[in-house]
């Protein structure tokens, strides 16, 4: 005890530059100081060149009309729109082909991290393989892969693939029926909703009652035919209202139905297939961190295979899981910009046209910076809340 | 990606140059002893390697003729292929000294990107190209309605393309990519119907395709395309140096002197002939623009006149036979047209 006093007041009776508390300050101050007026500098000399070479600046040319059409547009787009809409376009098709990659690439990688542990030799080998061919090529020659060597030697439109329920296949994309919703369609919406409502509280029931009583209840089916029951009921109820608009040739292309364009397709396919090959390592390496001891005890207990996976090793598995998941992610969406080299409309090529058209390099590439940094910072906080509930659930 | 890598390092150069007024383009270049010139990433006729590697082309051998004027060799040039969306930033940011690729001149382009485009080497126009082999019977572009159309982004063709199908109230399906390879590709493979750039192109393309002969460039022409190079705006005293660079070679033209006679022509009795060639006693007209007095006889030197360029690369000297049409002298009808060199 008497040491340690000694150690806290000497500062005090020492000057008070050796003090290291007001040191560290001074330190930080300085840094702080020194940064800001390095930023300053770069900012006011960037304004200064700017000026001096006579090239507009400002976001004010977010607000004219952009002139140029865009393919692929989840939202009115017309060349008529502003450049800001256009990089609304843009950054809106980043995330449906970021999203639609993280839903099929954690699908596949799942799939193929349980296969890899399988006891089965050949699925465990033809995973292997997936993994390791998948993981060890650049994405963007797994992007081209898709687009030029699967997708562009598809027949021409005028000899398209025939596919099952009037969808068509060729070099211009997949084309299917479009459903045309009727009127009284939106009863059908809501039975779906409702049915989605009730096999969540019945799941919620059945889970109590085998806490309370051990009795088990069909949750699955039961849920099946809320879901998909209920909504046919609805169908029926309002009259049949669906009907559907199919593709049909025309002079260049199929009209009618609805489109997936090879660029999408490719680069869907692409991010997924190349994404899932590092989840399927990190879910491999998160069944392999449970402890043997949780399986064999399980199966001591007499619990079957299957729940075993489900119930004992998955909840536990996913802890390790998360974190390194939440990296492959954001991945996934920084490498979702790679869309350019094949004409996806994607946030970074709709900005870098809008920067070519308007000239304004450093305030486009600011708004893709920003757009990027702020998606993936959002990613990553709804992987953190996920990440923080499963702990929670563990202890 | 790289146009993204060009604008950070163009942003960080524009934030870390000094502000103190920086060296003229002329000093630079001279002290470095080349022309950084930016040129397109392969288009025949206008800027394109050949088998050597080396560039050919009117926009390349227009670099060619600044450098004869600078350094009175033709041969002290150095091409930095460029895509459309990063050319400007590549010469805003000084990467390159001159812009010369096949670039449409736009007021917009001129005033609010701090370019200044110093004349119009090639008069364009916008067209379209189709397969006709797999669309019969297709003979205009009015009849283009529904179509997937390949275009290069970030180009004055993007926009006219948007504003052609609008006016005529037709629908069409975009197909853009930022490099022309991949574009040429994409129309290769039959991603779209029809291909549309700037009418010079689509000749110079359909050469590089899988059956040239199956493929019809339209006859309908949807813009004025003044292809031209530029420069930075801000040195007046460069500005000058390309900008009669190109008078000259128009002017080599009218006066008949060519790679062949320009040294014979230097003795010529014609006063004017003296005077562009710097003959004339006590001439101050090259050193007044900064190069030596024999420039123009350089510039012959190292690519011959207007008209012998034109022929060489585009022209019937070229694979692509494309006529002088009203890229001739004004003199024979054209719109090339040089203000007096005196």
């Amino acid at each position: 005890m008497a040491s340690q006093e000694i150690l806290r007041e000497e500062p005090s009776r020492a000057s008070f530059i050796n003090d290291p508390k007001v040191r560290s300050l001074v330190f930080q101050a300085v840094v702080v100081v020194v940064l800001g007026a390095l930023v300053w500098w770069i900012v006011q000399n960037t304004i200064d060149n700017l000026q001096r070479l006579h090239i507009a600046s400002g976001f004010g040319f977010l607000r004219g009309r952009a002139g140029f059409d865009i393919s692929d547009s989840a939202i009115a787009y017309t060349s008529d729109s502003t450049y800001g809409r256009a990089i609304v376009v843009g950054f809106i098709n980043t995330l449906i082909v970021a999203a639609a990659g993280i839903v099929t690439a954690t699908i596949i990688g799942f799939i193929v991290g349980v296969g890899r542990l399988s006891r089965n030799w050949l699925i465990r080998k033809i995973c292997m393989v997936y993994v390791e061919v998948f993981r060890n090529i650049p994405p963007l020659l797994v992007i081209f892969f898709w687009y030029s060597g699967v997708l562009s030697v598809l027949p021409a439109p005028r000899d398209s693939y025939h596919l099952p329920f009037g969808s068509f296949l060729n070099q211009r994309g997949f084309y299917f029926p479009r459903a045309m919703w009727g009127e009284g369609s939106w009863l059908i919406l809501v039975a779906f909703l409702v049915g989605i409502a009730m096999a969540w509280f019945v799941a919620r029931k059945a889970h109590q009652r085998q806490m309370a009583t051990g009795q088990q209840f069909p949750v699955f089916w039961t849920s099946l035919a809320l879901v998909v029951g209920l909504p046919v009921l609805a169908y029926a109820l309002s009259g049949f209202p669906l009907s559907f608009d199919f593709p049909k040739q025309s002079t260049f292309n199929l009209t009618g139905g609805f489109q997936v364009k090879p660029e999408f397709l490719s680069l869907y396919l692409a991010l997924s297939c190349y994404t899932a090959a590092f989840i399927a390592e990190i879910v491999r390496a998160g069944i392999m961190g449970v402890s043997k001891g949780q399986t064999e005890a399980a199966g001591a207990l007499g619990v079957r295979p299957g729940s075993i996976l489900r119930l004992v090793v998955v909840p536990q598995a996913m802890r390790i899981v998360i974190p390194p998941l939440t990296s492959q992610y954001l991945n996934l969406t920084k490498n979702s910009s790679l869309a350019i080299a094949i004409g996806y409309p994607d946030l970074t090529a709709t900005a870098g046209t809008v920067l070519n058209q308007t000239g304004q390099a450093i305030e486009c590439v600011l708004i893709m910076m920003v757009v990027y940094l702020v998606l993936s910072l959002v990613t990553s906080a709804v992987m953190n809340v996920v990440n923080a509930r499963m702990a929670l659930v563990e202890r | 990606m790289k146009h993204i890598a060009i604008g950070i390092l163009g942003a960080a150069a524009l934030g870390l140059t000094a502000t103190a007024a920086s060296a003229g383009t002329l000093d630079t270049v001279k002290q470095k002893g080349f022309i950084q010139c930016g040129v397109s990433t392969g288009l025949a006729g206008f800027s394109a390697p050949d088998d050597k590697g080396d560039w050919q082309g009117i926009d390349a051998d227009f670099c060619r003729a600044v450098a004869g004027a600078v350094f009175g060799d033709g041969t002290k040039v150095k091409f930095t292929p460029l895509s459309a969306k990063e050319r400007f930033t590549a010469l805003q940011s000084g990467e390159v000294d001159i812009l010369s690729r096949n670039t449409t001149w736009t007021i917009n382009r001129d005033t609010a990107l701090g370019l200044n485009f110093i004349g119009v080497t090639y008069y364009d126009g916008q067209g379209f190209m189709i397969n006709a082999k797999k669309l019969p019977g297709v003979n205009s572009a009015l009849q283009l309605s529904g179509a997937a159309v390949c275009v290069q982004s970030g180009t004055t063709t993007e926009l006219n393309l948007a504003d052609y199908f609008k006016s005529n109230k037709m629908e069409y399906n975009p197909v853009v990519f930022e490099k022309l390879e991949e574009v040429n590709a994409a129309y290769d493979a039959g991603r779209c119907d029809v291909y549309t750039t700037d009418q010079s192109g689509l000749y110079g393309i359909r050469l590089t395709l899988g059956a040239p002969a199956d493929h019809v460039v339209l006859p309908e022409i949807i813009s004025k395309e003044p292809l031209g190079p530029a420069v930075r705006q801000g040195d007046d005293q460069w500005y000058h140096i390309v900008k009669w660079t190109y008078f000259a070679l128009l002017q080599a033209e009218e006066l008949g002197i060519t790679k062949a006679n320009v040294e014979e022509m230097k003795t010529s009795d014609n006063p004017e002939i003296k005077r562009v060639l710097g003959q004339e006693a006590d001439t101050k007209i090259g050193t007044d623009l900064g190069v030596s007095n024999d420039w123009v006889v350089n510039i012959v030197k190292a690519v011959g006149n207007y008209g012998e360029m034109f022929e060489r690369n585009v022209g019937s000297g070229s694979p692509l036979k494309i006529a002088r049409g009203i890229n001739a002298l004004w003199t024979k009808g054209g719109l090339q047209y040089a203000p007096p060199i005196r």
